[in-house]
């Protein structure tokens, strides 16, 4: 039986860690209406793009574009790998490395060099263990005060590989957000480009006479400067996303820790309530055995 | 419905939402206007001045950077990657910008990106004469 102040320090202990955990919930709970209000004002910018992009891409025939062209042998890749900075979020930066661990080790057994880009601490850290991997790029501590440029330097990087030759399948992996309780882990292929399926603007299509579109300065310039931007924009969506995802696994995983702490606590009071229980007894046994034995 | 409505966004936010009677966008093939009913047009925009004209006759000046506008059913949108009013031009940001974008010019080594350099003086120099205009 332990003894009745281990016990208590052990409640007080407990209790510390609970509020630690509680301050962070509500830290994060607070991030995450920022970085939500950050994709909500994000959203009309790139759902544009995506309609503007399927409008053009159909009326280019395929190949005009260096980054439309699908090279001929697929010898290397690049993974664009988005994680948060910080741990203490639960599973959720460990699915998505997970989901790029397995896609490297695909790829290396396609006989392909895989390179990597990371953007966040722990991902940076996972993959730069791998000797199979080399890392083209790598950015810690940006998750906190995410803007285009970064994402724009990112995706340049790639689309200059792609040009270039060097690299010939290019991959984002981040966090979605789909709602507060669901952050699963996506790889979306960015290179070689796979035109947007026009499923979500076919309700629109009717509107408006579409034929009639004027380019300027023409279709296949117009795609030149839409298509390298687009690639940032989705590039700039998955560190939205991630860092969205973020903060709603550390809610959920702090919540957790909380109400863990709660019932350690009771755990705790129960088992400090019954050695104070069994102590008093056997003082009491002593002091009626004493007061026994002088009368006898 | 036959108001033209300008509309510029940027990802961080939509910064201008407002009907206008006429707005000049800075082309990458030359300027060009854009008045009502005007026919669905798809054009790419270079760093530049947006400049566009509301019912009262007050003339109003937007800087841009690069981007594309589309013009359909009397929606002029403008998608960049920057913009700011002209009466929000921090000029001592575009000042501390066209310093250093001149500096990296002047350095005549292959390690700095000069397109890029370029790029980030121009549109110092296009911040500061829409701010001095103001």
């Amino acid at each position: 039986m332990p003894s009745l102040k281990d016990v208590k320090m052990k409640i007080a202990g407990v209790g510390k860690t609970q509020q630690i955990t509680k301050a962070m919930n509500m830290v994060a709970s607070a991030k995450l209406r920022g970085a939500q209000s950050r994709i909500e004002r994000f959203r009309p910018f790139a759902s544009k793009y995506k309609s503007v992009l399927t409008e053009l891409a159909s009326k280019v025939d395929g190949a005009s574009h260096p980054l439309l062209e699908v090279h001929k042998e697929h010898k290397s890749c690049a993974l664009i790998v988005i994680t948060s900075d910080r741990g203490l979020c639960g599973s959720f930066n460990a699915a998505i490395i997970d989901k790029a661990l397995k896609l490297v080790r695909e790829k290396t057994t396609a006989g392909m060099k895989v390179k990597a880009i990371c953007v966040g601490r722990k991902g940076r850290d996972a993959l730069r263990r791998l000797p199979e991997v080399e890392m083209l790029d790598s950015y810690g501590e940006h998750m906190g005060s995410l803007d285009f440029s970064l994402a724009s330097s990112v995706a340049q990087t790639v689309i200059h590989g792609y040009e270039t030759e060097e690299i010939d399948e290019v991959y984002l992996i981040y966090g979605e957000f789909v709602s507060m309780a669901q952050q699963p882990p996506r790889v979306l292929q960015l290179l070689p480009f796979e035109t947007p399926t026009a499923d979500e603007n076919s309700n629109q299509a009717p509107e408006g006479p579409h034929c009639e579109y004027l380019y300027e300065p023409n279709e296949e310039q117009l795609l030149g400067v839409i298509l390298p931007q687009y690639l940032k924009v989705q590039t700039y969506r998955g560190m939205l996303d991630t860092s969205a995802s973020e903060h709603a696994a550390r809610m959920a995983a702090m919540d957790n820790a909380t109400r863990n702490c709660t019932d350690l606590i009771n755990s705790l009071t129960l088992l400090f309530n019954k050695t104070r229980q069994a102590s008093i007894t056997s003082e009491l046994i002593d002091i009626v055995g004493g007061a026994e034995a002088q009368n006898g | 419905m036959s108001e033209l409505t300008l509309e510029v966004v940027t990802p961080d936010k939509t910064v201008l939402s407002t009907p206008v009677v006429a707005a000049v966008c800075p082309g990458a093939a030359g300027e060009f206007g854009v008045l009502k009913n005007h026919i669905s047009l798809l054009s790419a925009l270079k760093i530049g001045a947006l400049r566009y004209r509301t019912e009262s006759n007050e003339e109003h000046l937007v800087f841009v950077n690069n981007g594309f506008a589309d013009v359909n059913n009397n929606v002029l949108t403008v998608l960049v990657e920057s913009a700011e009013l002209a009466e929000n031009i921090d000029i001592a940001r575009a000042e501390a910008a066209k310093k250093r974008a001149e500096d990296r010019l002047a350095d005549k080594s292959d390690k700095i990106d000069h397109t890029r350099a370029e790029a980030a003086l121009q549109r110092a120099l296009v911040r500061l004469s829409l701010a001095r205009h103001h």
